[in-house]
């Protein structure tokens, strides 16, 4: 125990940015002891490594740890982020948002990020509400569920991340949860040193919030919930839709090679170069 | 104008949020359509519609869209479709939806938008100043700003039927400050349904979308009518004023509260004037009563019509004063002068007699404004009319 909280001290910015905004048992400090430990396993320096994130409460980790940082507006960390990449593709670049970045006011950002393909990683939490400004419904808070704009249940349906992602084209998809915290290690392990653009979908909780509307308890019971709730993706495979029904799926749910964009682009150009010199 | 002598027993005084009373006058305005996203410190007032919405008490389509520019668009499709619509948004949210509020006013939709105004990022600061507003000075809306929770209801409710007049139909924003306002509790005075359904009937709209009466809207324009359009656009804005006035009047007459486009406080034989926008008012009103305690000829105006810009007023209310002292609440960085400063001197610029006109920028990004510095600003702009203008203007209390 000692030796993880060490390695996490070594990348945060303990001395000027704690106390954290974040709610006691909020699943965004697992998320990013996560990120933290799979950034150390990849053996990537900490100035390798460029951290940007939204706005929201996700949007806070990008303050705490010492990496190069970019907070950046709600909805456009994926563009920022393609702007880094596309300027300077030796940085690793690694991108934090919430289900409301990257899904509604960002959503048009996600799924061309997602067909495009550059060499970006992803890492969305989905918390099923907005939960920096008070707990409003988003693009994933579940049909029926209570929230701040909708205190007799949402008449919307809600996105899959995962899903919507690996349909838009992204290279790789993993999708854990916060319960989960040697998988979401793995997975995120594995997206940082995926050559294209690699999603992590974390399911979450927001128990100050949408638990606290919703009664689902507190943070250990909204976590035992995601225990029962995760099918991982190889048992899906087996089972029903109807089995699946109140299930969502854990583990990886796409990967594959697919021509990168920075990589494409220099072929164009070097095609163009040779046809051009052809004509002299 | 005369003052109401009796007032109708139509009324009930409650403590309350003022995010909560905005929403209460939506309510008692009767809007039909309501679409927002939500952002700090709007989001109580959001919040409150929806439920008001669910609950049945307010009769209306609501929709939690999926940015601040789907927001603006969808209201636009609400109004064009007929319907009462109201919106409310601030800082980030208002910039997003930028490109759509022009459209707004160009079509002449009577939307009506509360903006709780805050900063603009960057840096990130969810406090309050008039920064979000500046940006959207021109974008075609009639704009007034308020400086309690009485008026921030009151001019709620006018505003629909300020928009909706048929020689008017322009969108209208009613600026708040954010969380100064927004998030404080005061006691405030409610007219009852009937009352205000008396005074804002149904909103019948001019032009709608209507399978049985198809109409075009948002045509493209060639050179030969684009002026034309922009010219008439202005025009109405500007006539706009009188209908204003004339709405504000009829409240006044209700209840008892009586508003005007530029308000005095203390102007009697005030040789120095400061003016000031929102709640910064309530504050440079307590400064200004201590400093006439104390025997300094000074007097208060506040500019609560923003836009049209009451020109006319401003003159008459700053009278022969020898100094006007005009608080900003953003920046124009590299410009002439901040907005509001900006746009006094140009009032001004005309006028054979006008006084010195010293500008200082107070209050941004949350930065507190208390009395005190009401009174310091005033003892250095009286400084600078003997000593000479030192800058354009003056960027206040800046630390280091
Ligand atoms: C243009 C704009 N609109 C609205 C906001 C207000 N806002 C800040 S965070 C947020 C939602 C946060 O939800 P999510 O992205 O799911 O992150 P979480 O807080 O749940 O981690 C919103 C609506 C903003 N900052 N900018
Ligand atoms: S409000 Fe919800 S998402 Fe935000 S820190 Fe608290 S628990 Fe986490």
């Amino acid at each position: 125990m000692a030796d993880v909280t060490k390695l996490i001290h070594k990348y945060l910015r303990h001395e000027k940015k704690f106390p954290h905004v974040w709610c006691p048992g909020c699943g965004n400090g697992i998320v990013l002891g996560a990120l933290i430990r799979a950034i150390d396993r990849t053996g990537f320096s900490k100035d390798d490594i460029v951290l940007v994130s939204g706005i929201g409460c996700s949007g806070r980790m990008s303050v705490y740890v010492d990496f190069n940082t970019l907070h950046t507006t709600h909805g456009r960390a994926l563009t920022f982020a393609t702007g880094v990449k596309l300027a300077n593709p030796r940085l690793q670049v690694i991108v934090v948002m919430g289900d409301g970045d990257a899904t509604a006011i960002g959503g048009n950002h996600f799924i061309h990020a997602a067909r495009r393909n550059l060499n970006l990683t992803a890492v969305i939490i989905n918390n099923s509400t907005y939960g920096m400004t008070g707990g409003q419904y988003s693009p994933t808070t579940p049909y029926g569920a209570r929230s701040a704009t909708s205190m007799y249940g949402n008449v919307e349906h809600a996105f899959s991340i995962a899903e919507l992602a690996v349909t838009a084209g992204a290279a790789w998809v993993g999708r854990g949860a916060v319960y989960h915290a040697t998988l979401l290690d793995q997975l995120m392990e594995a997206a940082i040193l995926k050559r294209g653009f690699a999603v992590v979908e974390v399911i979450s909780h927001c128990h100050t919030l949408y638990g606290r509307k919703n009664l689902l308890g507190g943070a250990a019971e909204m976590m035992r919930a995601q225990k029962e709730a995760a099918v991982r993706v190889e048992k899906a495979a087996t089972m029903t839709p109807e089995e699946l029904a109140s299930k969502f799926t854990i583990g990886i749910l796409a990967d594959r090679d697919l021509p990168i964009y920075t990589q494409e682009y220099r072929k164009i150009r070097e095609a163009a170069r040779t046809a051009l010199a052809g004509e002299d | 104008m005369a003052k109401a002598k009796t007032k109708p027993a139509r009324f009930h005084r409650e403590g309350m949020e003022v995010s909560i009373a905005v929403s209460h006058a939506v309510q008692l305005a009767r809007a039909e359509a309501i679409a927002a996203y939500p952002i700090t410190p709007q989001t109580h007032i959001v919040e409150h519609l929806s439920s008001l919405v669910a609950d049945g008490q307010l009769e209306a389509e609501f929709i939690n869209v999926e940015s601040e520019h789907s927001a603006m668009s969808a209201c636009i499709g609400m109004s064009a479709a007929g319907a009462r619509t109201y919106t409310a948004t601030s800082s980030q949210g208002l910039a997003l939806m930028f490109e759509i509020l022009f459209i707004a006013g160009a079509m002449r939709f009577p939307i009506v938008m509360t903006v709780a105004n805050r900063a603009l990022s960057g840096p990130l600061s969810i406090w309050n100043d008039h920064s979000d507003i500046m940006a959207a000075r021109d974008i075609g809306w009639l704009q007034v700003f308020v400086k309690n929770g009485q008026e921030a209801f009151d001019h709620t409710v006018m505003a629909f039927k300020i928009a909706e007049t048929p020689s008017v139909l322009l969108p209208m924003i009613v600026n708040l400050d954010g969380f100064i306002l927004s998030h404080v509790v005061e006691a405030l005075e409610m007219p009852d349904q009937e009352l205000v359904d008396q005074f804002l009937p149904p909103y019948s709209p001019r032009h709608v979308l209507n399978p049985k009466a198809p109409v075009t809207m948002g045509a493209f324009a060639m050179p030969e009518i684009y002026t034309e359009v922009k010219m008439k656009h202005q025009v109405t804005l500007t006539n706009a004023a009188g209908r204003i006035q004339e709405v504000w009047d009829e409240w006044g007459q209700l209840t008892g509260r009586q508003y005007y486009p530029v308000e005095r406080h203390l102007t009697e034989g005030a040789e120095i004037l400061l003016l000031t926008m929102g709640t910064l008012t309530e504050v440079a009103e307590i400064a200004v009563e201590e400093m006439r305690e104390a025997g300094l000829p000074v007097g208060l105006i506040s500019l609560r019509q923003w836009r049209p810009f009451p020109f006319a007023a401003l003159r008459a209310a700053v009278g022969d004063a020898k100094l006007l002292i005009v608080c900003d609440r953003a920046l124009s960085p590299g410009g002439a002068a901040p907005p509001v400063l900006a746009e006094v001197r140009s009032a001004f610029y005309t006028q054979a007699q006008r006084p010195d006109i010293i500008g200082y920028i107070i209050g941004l990004g949350g930065r507190d404004v208390p009395p005190e510095a009401f009174k310091d600003i005033v003892a250095k702009a009286r400084e600078e009319v003997t000593t000479g203008p030192t800058q354009e203007f003056h960027l206040y209390g800046v630390r280091g």
